[in-house]
């Protein structure tokens, strides 16, 4: 494991690698991103319950779960940076922090949306959503303080400090805001707090996920790409490519 | 303790008491802040009685915010941040010391200044003393994970809005326990249960945060 | 197909406008996200080329003022 990752500590074959797999998670993240919008939205049966509205799970759902997962990633990215000294891995922490903050901002949106057929109102402080929140404030704060620094190496380490403050605390908000919202309400909400769900609305789900996974893979590479070229500026390979980028177009 | 780490100590003691001003205004703000609260809701005691917990917190949070800064910010500029770093003394105790001092000079006089808050917001005697349970425990959390965040911004040069923006959502759960454990209080139930996630809290980052301040400082001056 | 026909298919049960605001805005806002991080890509290789081009002239603008003074 060690050996095979170790090269792309060097952004040059990190470079090299994101190039080589891009087209790859392009093409993976489109065709499940088709075949789980098309299926969820047109084939998978209605929620007994819901009727159509229902069919908003099909993004809001793996939006919600890729949020939380590309901060956990950012985070680790920020403790391999951290214990290795690897500056390939605060580039992809910082080439992250953006998308991950869209996929927040996604599942808030359409999680009002979906609230205000369900529940009568675009916002309520609903744990879920109040925690959401918190986490698109966390993604800010990375994002602010990494643009902050003039000097984008220090800066790196600087949000990855924050990114790992934040993932200790996740946890502890996502709780908190539980209990504080059973303190605070009655169960409203039950609604959305299904036992289980069938499978033939499961596999459309689980294929979208899957679809909104190589999404953020593939925009990840290609900020990560920018993010090496803007700090190599003046290494030899990256002028020769942005000679042969020039010449092609 | 070690004489090194003692005349920081004092040193941090001494040049908070010289700069008056910056000690007494974060004070004045909060005072401010709780004051706006009848006027901008309402004068009714029921109403006061109910958002008083809260209204403290967040004005404890936010004037805090205020005087955070000077926790590494003068010792930056005049390189005693650098020299303490090259020292040899250990930089995680050297950052406990200071965050001591810093709650020394900037909360506890909130402390004492709580229960004319208490009075404004017409809180009962069981509230009032819960509300000095949590800020006795939950203002050194403030402090703690506060100087983590100044050590990454120390080198900016305007530091204080992010400052705000990267603290106040790690904040979030403190502000939610406190506030319940007031609130508790006024039901005459137990609110030793959120007390006691405070003090946890508090345990891990007096445990964790020295390492994250030392580092971050030694971030800052790269 | 869950649908009887295109038209129901496009009201969802009356949901219409809930369900295709979100499915738009998500879809709208993931576009928006690669377009943007495209051209940030382009614009960088674009600049690197400028900042190599000015780094050249400067050196053949030394190399000349060297060669009139040497005169």
């Amino acid at each position: 494991m060690w050996k095979w990752l170790h090269p792309y500590a060097k952004t040059e074959n990190a470079y090299q690698l994101c190039v080589t797999l891009q087209p790859w998670l392009w093409v993976s993240a489109l065709v499940c991103l088709a075949v789980g919008t098309v299926w969820g939205l047109a084939f998978a049966p209605q929620d007994y319950q819901q009727g159509d509205s229902f069919r908003i799970i099909y993004i809001h759902v793996p939006s919600a779960i890729l949020s939380m997962g590309t901060y956990v990633a950012m985070a680790i990215a920020a403790l391999v940076g951290m214990v290795w000294q690897w500056r390939t891995a605060y580039m992809s922490m910082i080439a992250m922090a953006p998308v991950g903050a869209v996929m927040t901002f996604i599942a808030l949106f359409t999680g009002a949306a979906w609230g205000k057929p369900m529940w009568g109102a675009w916002w309520v402080w609903d744990a879920r959503l109040t925690s959401e929140l918190i986490l698109l404030f966390l993604y800010i704060g990375v994002i602010a303080l990494y643009g902050a620094f003039e000097d984008k190496q220090q800066a790196g380490k600087a949000a990855g400090v924050m990114a790992l403050v934040g993932v200790v605390n996740i946890p502890i908000i996502h709780y908190s805001v539980e209990w504080w919202n059973t303190l605070h309400q009655g169960a409203t909400i039950s609604k959305f707090d299904q036992p289980s769900i069938a499978p033939e609305m499961l596999w459309p789900l689980l294929i979208s996920l899957l679809g909104f996974a190589f999404f953020i893979g593939a925009v990840t590479t290609i900020r990560l790409r920018s993010e090496i070229v803007r700090r190599e500026m003046h290494r030899p390979w990256v002028q020769k490519l942005a000679h042969e980028t020039s010449e092609n177009s | 303790m070690n004489p090194l780490l003692l005349g920081i100590f004092k040193r941090d003691m001494q040049i908070a008491f010289q700069q008056k001003a910056e000690l007494v205004q974060p004070l004045m703000f909060l005072l401010m802040v709780v004051t706006l609260f009848p006027l901008g809701v309402s004068p009714s005691p029921e109403t006061l009685q109910r958002i008083g917990p809260g209204v403290i917190w967040i004005a404890a949070i936010l004037s805090s915010l205020l005087g955070m800064e000077r926790l590494f910010r003068d010792d930056f500029i005049d390189g005693s941040l650098e020299q303490y770093t090259l020292s040899g003394m250990s930089l995680p105790a050297v950052a406990t010391v200071k965050v001591l001092a810093h709650w020394l000079v900037s909360f506890v006089p909130l402390l004492i200044l709580s229960p004319l808050l208490a009075m404004f917001l017409n809180l009962s005697m069981d509230m009032f003393i819960a509300l000095m349970f949590t800020l006795l425990i939950g203002t050194p959390l403030l402090s703690l994970i506060g100087a983590i965040a100044v050590g990454l911004t120390v080198g900016l040069a305007r530091g204080g809005l992010l400052l705000a923006l990267l603290l106040i959502p790690v904040f979030i759960p403190l502000l939610i326990f406190a506030t319940s454990a007031v609130d508790s209080a006024a039901l005459q139930l137990p609110y030793h249960p959120q007390l006691a996630i405070i003090g946890a809290m508090l345990l891990l980052a007096a445990a964790a945060a020295p390492f994250a301040i030392a580092y971050s400082l030694k971030v800052s001056q790269n | 197909m869950q649908f009887d026909s295109f038209s129901a298919f496009l009201e969802m049960g009356g949901y219409a406008f809930y369900v295709w605001l979100s499915f738009g805005v998500t879809f709208g806002v993931m576009i928006l996200l690669v377009v943007l991080s495209f051209r940030q890509h382009k614009g960088l290789l674009k600049s690197v080329l400028k900042e190599q081009q000015r780094q050249v002239r400067i050196k053949e603008a030394r190399e000349k003022s060297h060669a009139s003074s040497a005169q």
